[in-house]
């Protein structure tokens, strides 16, 4: 029995609580604490402005301007050793604020350390590309552009990656539909067959979980499967589960035990 | 003349066996099913294990080839993308007729688990199809057992021109 919870004063609690999970905030360190860190970040002070700095999970996080992104990675590749830009990508915080937050996370090898280097744009901004300073952003680049709809200036080949060139929307928006609005519900019956076929072939079936067992088309019910089209009642003969047919089959030989050889010595 | 006394009808008399043409291209069409090789996703794993020695499909006579214009069977075996939508089309169109299909698993039934926007629902949303395996994946055994079902098919019809060209629309 589930147990009882005093409801008197339901009334007087917040009347706003979060609908989803929200995750707690793993704790921030001092960017003081780690002399590695706290040189690194004297370094991109010096010639850039920045926002926001912490340690979190052992990787630094540095806050910039949307402008220095370029400048900052080329002095963190050439003078920092972080030769290598490990991931980017854009996190969707239009709802919040129509804002994208646009982070490279970066690897130094020989310090053994990550930099996460983090700026906001507004929605409908580009970014500056890296990829002339490092050639793992030009796919990066083209999949936030594929999923986010975020162009990168002077990127060399400024198009979608993992969807169709001709798709309309940015899937890995927060507004996307999982399934799909009604571009990609249709996409491939309008692109095949034109948009004149929409009511043959009809719309997607979206629930995996639909057993009709009077569907004689697709999925009658196993064992008493019917021709296709037959009106079903239910009072079906059940099907006979046979291989072939029942005369065996023209020039074939029928497959019998009694005439073949069974090995049974494992060690033979 | 020498007085031989060979029963004509029995075994081993007249090299002549009495068939009808349906009966002769259909035992050629259903046992010598060439499919083409269409490895889509995870499925495509166990339709080459089909393929491979221990099942060994080459006893049915069904042998993978990798051009559409040379096999008889596709068997999608696996995800089908709207990207791949098209070619799965062209592909289809470029076998040559009579041509048959198996949708091989979820996926390629359904959509499967794939219930997202870049899956299509279903492989029959595009081209037509004659046998659907459940499973995911299924074993080779199920193929090797949807292979049968669809020789079985190819045999319950008539051979000649009366089948008329499978078309979606």
């Amino acid at each position: 029995m589930r147990a009882y919870t005093p409801k008197d004063d339901v009334q007087a609690k917040a009347y706003y609580t979060d609908r989803y999970y929200v995750a707690p905030q793993v704790p921030k360190q001092e960017v003081e604490s780690d002399e590695v860190f706290a040189s690194d970040l004297a370094a991109i002070k010096a010639m850039f402005d920045v926002k926001e700095a912490y340690i979190q999970v052992g990787q630094m996080v540095v806050y910039i301007n949307a402008n220095d992104i370029y400048g900052v990675l080329q002095l963190m590749r050439d003078e920092l050793t972080y030769t290598q830009l490990s991931e980017m990508s854009a996190i969707d915080w239009i709802a919040k604020d129509n804002t994208f937050e646009i982070f490279y996370q970066m690897l130094s090898m020989t310090k053994r350390k990550r930099i996460r280097i983090k700026f906001f744009i507004n929605n409908g901004d580009a970014v500056d590309s890296v990829e002339s300073l490092f050639r793992s952003a030009d796919w990066s680049e083209r999949e936030m552009f594929d999923m986010f709809g975020i162009e990168a200036n002077n990127h060399p080949f400024m198009k979608r990656i993992l969807m169709p060139y001709d798709w309309q929307g940015n899937p890995l928006l927060k507004t996307y539909p999982l399934e799909g609005d009604e571009f990609a519900a249709w996409y491939e019956v309008d692109k095949i067959y034109g948009k004149e076929a929409r009511d043959i072939i009809g719309p997607e079936l979206r629930d995996p979980a639909r057993v009709d067992r009077y569907d004689s088309e697709r999925f009658a019910r196993l064992g008493f499967e019917v021709p296709k089209g037959t009106e079903i009642t239910g009072n079906e003969e059940p099907n006979a589960q046979e291989y072939q047919e029942d005369g065996g089959v023209f020039l074939i030989k029928k497959f019998t035990k009694e005439s073949s050889k069974i090995v049974d010595d494992p060690q033979r | 003349m020498a007085q031989h006394k060979v029963n004509y009808t029995q075994d081993g008399g007249l090299p002549v066996a009495l068939t009808t043409i349906d009966k002769l291209a259909n035992w050629g069409r259903s046992n010598s099913l060439w499919a083409l090789t269409y490895g889509l996703a995870c499925c495509g794993i166990e339709m080459m294990a089909a393929g491979a020695s221990r099942y060994d499909f080459d006893r049915f006579g069904t042998i993978f080839r990798a051009s559409p214009r040379q096999s008889d069977v596709m068997i999608v075996a696996g995800t089908l993308t709207k990207k791949h939508a098209e070619f799965i089309k062209r592909l289809y169109d470029q076998m040559t007729e009579p041509r048959w299909v198996i949708s091989m698993g979820s996926c390629a039934n359904t959509g499967g688990m794939f219930n997202t926007y870049a899956t299509v629902q279903g492989c029959d949303r595009i081209i037509p199809v004659d046998l659907y395996l459940p499973g995911c994946a299924p074993r080779p055994e199920t193929l090797q057992y949807g292979v049968m079902l669809l020789q079985k098919k190819i045999r319950a019809n008539k051979a000649g021109n009366a089948q008329k060209p499978k078309r979606l629309m």
